[in-house]
């Protein structure tokens, strides 16, 4: 074996085995980092563990909504199936609305309230979450061109 | 009858390109001159019509004829005239339509320049014409901007009001001269494949650069929008929508390296074409993610399947058409030169290999909740935690290798020499790392290692340009692109690590504190603009007892598109951002308002400017010397040469 050739075979095995460690990274950073869609039906039908992050989306229920003193919100959100109790600290995207699609990042608390870190910003009010209209298609609630 | 007249250009467009493509394609035969001929005069016929169908929807906007269905779906008589001018890009068959126009732009360059040879530029014309066929069909059939609506409507729909901003006015046609521009080296690496012509690299450098240029003109402009506009106060969010024009970026980023590496030293020959292959593919992808509503959502894709069906096939000829040529081709070019481990080529293949994985983890992360999605209706998301754990240690350790590349020589270069020039850039990387430690409480890893990088950064940058004194412009390109990495990391680490915010309900009189300042609410008052209404809070930033600035964040709503949005009020020192958004209305005066203090915040985007301006230097140089090889080698010559 000469020595180009060997510079070469050990190139190829350097390359080989960062491309090892970097599928490996990737592998990890995708089995920690990802994040499940549920809607309230998902969440009554299975057991949700607390503390893990998901995402719900579903409609505002309508006379859900009520500020605190401060900046934290309570609503429900619903599928029309399925109803979950939300809470939220912080400022509400412009096009937060009852009856209106939305999407929120969070997870469950011990007594079964969903807790928000954030509430996705939609951006005009025709938008509906895709998840959101499938999962009203799912529990038989979807209207083409609108919600009831 | 603009309609009409846009359509009828359309056609003819579509003609030129097919002869284009032909001609153009014929030309790589050495005798046929006149297939040459014909396939520049294509090119720049091509480019008329394109620009008069581009030109005639503009017209349809600015005069607001709502018998075209586009106008009608995305426009308003009440909007602002370079709203009206924007909104033609700004909806799938518009931002087509100008896809298509910058393509044609550079289809009318390759002509007009005619660098590298007669053969070369007459092959890269003809794949430049397939691909303008390709997408003046795809305009014509799925996505056809003149379509009439009768009877017409006496208003349109309007443009939604987070696109009505000047920011991104310009960012899509920006960003479209990056996407697009890519498409002139694939176009040239592809005619260098045909023809065996090894001196493409050279022919199709400055395409590299504009492309490169206003690809991080566009990403800089997006980012800078999605921090005023979005209210949320971040700079990168990891959005699908973001990640697709920043594939594209790595790899153009790796192309310009690699190709320097061809051109100066022969070098990395067969890998520069899969690059140029490559980059083009991102670009594709991206422009389809972003414009097939894929993205957004999976069932948009599925809900027009001629669109997303016709836009699959285009992706698959292009790539796997391009793949095949090389595949056939590359084993018939001269291999890459030969070069020792301690030498410039090293550091730029280390550059390529952190790059390319950079580019793996952000597309593993874009794509793998479509593909779950696609495969059994999993919908999952995959959030910014998996690209801070993936993409940034990879990226982050290109960084520390970036000073090391320019003081190595081709071929074969000293490293222990290179240390040693570096030594002032270690020095400076300390007084960083050393200034951040002793100023900032609490004390973190992360920001330390982060200033210590940026002075790495500079530092080398400042030698780099102290060695080069006098020298023409473009030898300064290098340290300035490298330098602007620098000064951008000072930016990210300083907003994502020392922000501070603070969210509270506020009655007019009350005050808060976010960070050093103190603000007090004012209250809010009732304004018109143009085509919204707007609450629009004022608040004070307080100097003691002194008011020493008034902010006017305001929230607004558009009745024609039926949406609100923020408009933030941001108060910038040059080092530091104030940041402001008015949130929602709490009833008796009361209102949400969210601050946020984010040190450095500025330096992201300068940094982003530093670096284009990098890229400007070399263009400028590359443009200056006007590069002429000799007419037509002979395939075996001209390798034989090298």
């Amino acid at each position: 074996m000469n020595a180009k050739k060997k510079r070469r075979l050990a190139f190829a095995a350097a390359l080989l085995a960062a491309g090892g460690v970097l599928a490996g990274v990737i592998v990890y950073g995708l089995g920690q980092n990802t994040m499940y869609f549920r809607s309230p039906t998902d969440i009554a039908d299975k057991q949700v563990s607390e503390g893990v992050a998901f995402r719900l989306g579903g409609l505002v229920e309508k006379g859900s909504v009520q500020h605190g003193m401060g900046a934290d919100v309570h609503f429900r959100v619903t599928d029309g199936k399925s109803t979950v109790a939300a809470d939220y600290n912080g400022v509400l995207p412009a096009l937060f609305r009852e009856g209106q699609g939305v999407v929120a990042t969070g997870a469950m608390d011990s007594s079964g309230t969903f807790v928000a870190s954030e509430v996705l910003a939609k951006h005009d009010e025709k938008y509906m979450p895709p998840e959101v209209v499938a999962a009203l298609k799912k529990s038989g609630h979807w209207q083409e061109g609108g919600v009831q | 009858m603009t309609g009409e007249l846009g359509q009828l250009a359309l056609c003819f467009a579509l003609a030129l390109s097919l002869v284009m493509a032909v001609s153009g394609l014929m030309g790589t035969r050495p005798q046929d001159t006149t297939a040459r001929k014909i396939a520049s005069g294509a090119a720049m016929g091509l480019f008329v019509f394109v620009a008069l169908a581009f030109g005639t929807l503009t017209y349809a906007f600015v005069t607001s004829d709502f018998s075209i269905i586009d106008v009608a779906n995305n426009s308003h008589t009440l909007k602002p005239l370079i709203y009206k001018i924007s909104g033609v890009w700004a909806n799938h068959e518009g931002s087509m339509l100008l896809w298509v126009l910058v393509l044609s732009i550079y289809a009318a360059l390759v002509a007009g320049l005619q660098r590298g040879g007669e053969r070369l530029t007459s092959g890269a014309l003809g794949v430049q014409g397939l691909l303008a066929a390709a997408f003046i069909l795809f305009i014509i059939f799925t996505s056809n901007p003149f379509l009439r609506l009768d009877p017409a409507p006496f208003e349109g729909a309007g443009l939604n009001p987070l696109l009505q901003d000047p920011g991104l006015a310009m960012h899509p046609p920006m960003l479209y001269a990056g996407y697009v521009g890519l498409s002139a080296s694939f176009s040239y690496a592809a005619a260098a494949l045909l023809v065996g012509e090894a001196g493409w690299t050279r022919a199709a450098r400055p395409f590299m650069l504009i492309a490169w240029i206003a690809l991080t003109c566009g990403i800089a402009l997006g980012s800078w929008w999605a921090y005023y506009e979005l209210g949320w106060g971040g700079f990168w969010f990891w959005d699908p929508v973001e990640n697709a024009s920043l594939m594209p970026w790595l790899i153009a980023t790796a192309l310009l390296h690699s190709a320097l590496a061809t051109e100066k030293s022969g070098a990395f020959r067969t890998w520069t074409l899969l690059l140029a292959i490559a980059g083009f593919s991102m670009s594709l992808i991206g422009t389809f993610l972003v414009r097939s509503g894929v993205l957004s959502s999976v069932h948009a894709f599925a809900s027009d399947p001629t669109r997303g069906f016709f836009i699959m096939v285009l992706i698959a000829l292009a790539i796997g058409g391009a793949l095949a040529l090389f595949a056939w081709r590359a084993p018939t070019l001269q291999g890459g030169a030969a070069f020792d481990v301690q030498s410039r080529e090293t550091m730029l293949l280390l550059n390529n290999v952190f790059l390319l994985a950079a580019c793996a983890c952000v597309f593993v992360g874009t794509l793998y909740p479509l593909v779950l999605d696609a495969i059994n209706g999993t919908k999952i998301s995959v959030g910014p935690p998996y690209f801070a754990l993936t993409f940034a240690p990879i990226f982050f350790a290109l960084l520390l290798l970036v000073p090391l590349g320019p003081q190595l020589n081709w071929k074969r270069g000293d490293l222990k020499a290179a240390w040693r020039t570096l030594y002032p850039a270690l020095g400076l990387a300390g007084i960083a790392a050393l200034t951040v430690l002793a100023l900032v409480s609490p004390r973190s890893v992360a920001a330390t290692g982060a200033f210590a990088v940026a002075g790495w950064l500079i530092g080398a940058s400042i030698l780099d340009i102290r060695k080069r004194k006098g020298a023409r412009a473009s030898a300064f390109a290098a340290a300035l692109a490298h330098a602007g990495l620098g000064v951008s990391l000072m930016g990210v680490a300083g907003t994502t690590l020392w922000r501070s915010e603070a969210l509270t309900v506020l009655a007019p009189g009350q005050t808060m504190t976010v960070g050093p300042y103190t603000l007090r609410f004012d209250g809010v008052t009732r304004e018109r603009g143009p085509n919204y209404i707007a609450d629009r809070g004022h608040i004070a930033v307080m100097n003691g007892d002194r008011v020493s600035t008034n902010m006017l964040p305001e929230h607004r709503f558009y009745p024609a598109e039926g949406a609100d949005m923020n408009d933030t009020a941001i108060h910038t020192t040059g080092l530091r951002d104030l940041y402001l958004a008015l949130g929602d209305n709490r009833g008796g005066g009361r209102f949400a308002l969210r601050a946020y203090v984010s040190p450095l915040a500025p330096l992201i985007w300068l940094g982003g400017l530093v670096m284009a301006l990098g890229g400007f230097l070399s263009l400028w140089g590359r443009l200056r010397v006007k590069d002429t090889e000799p007419a037509t080698p002979a395939p075996a010559a001209a390798l034989a040469a090298e």
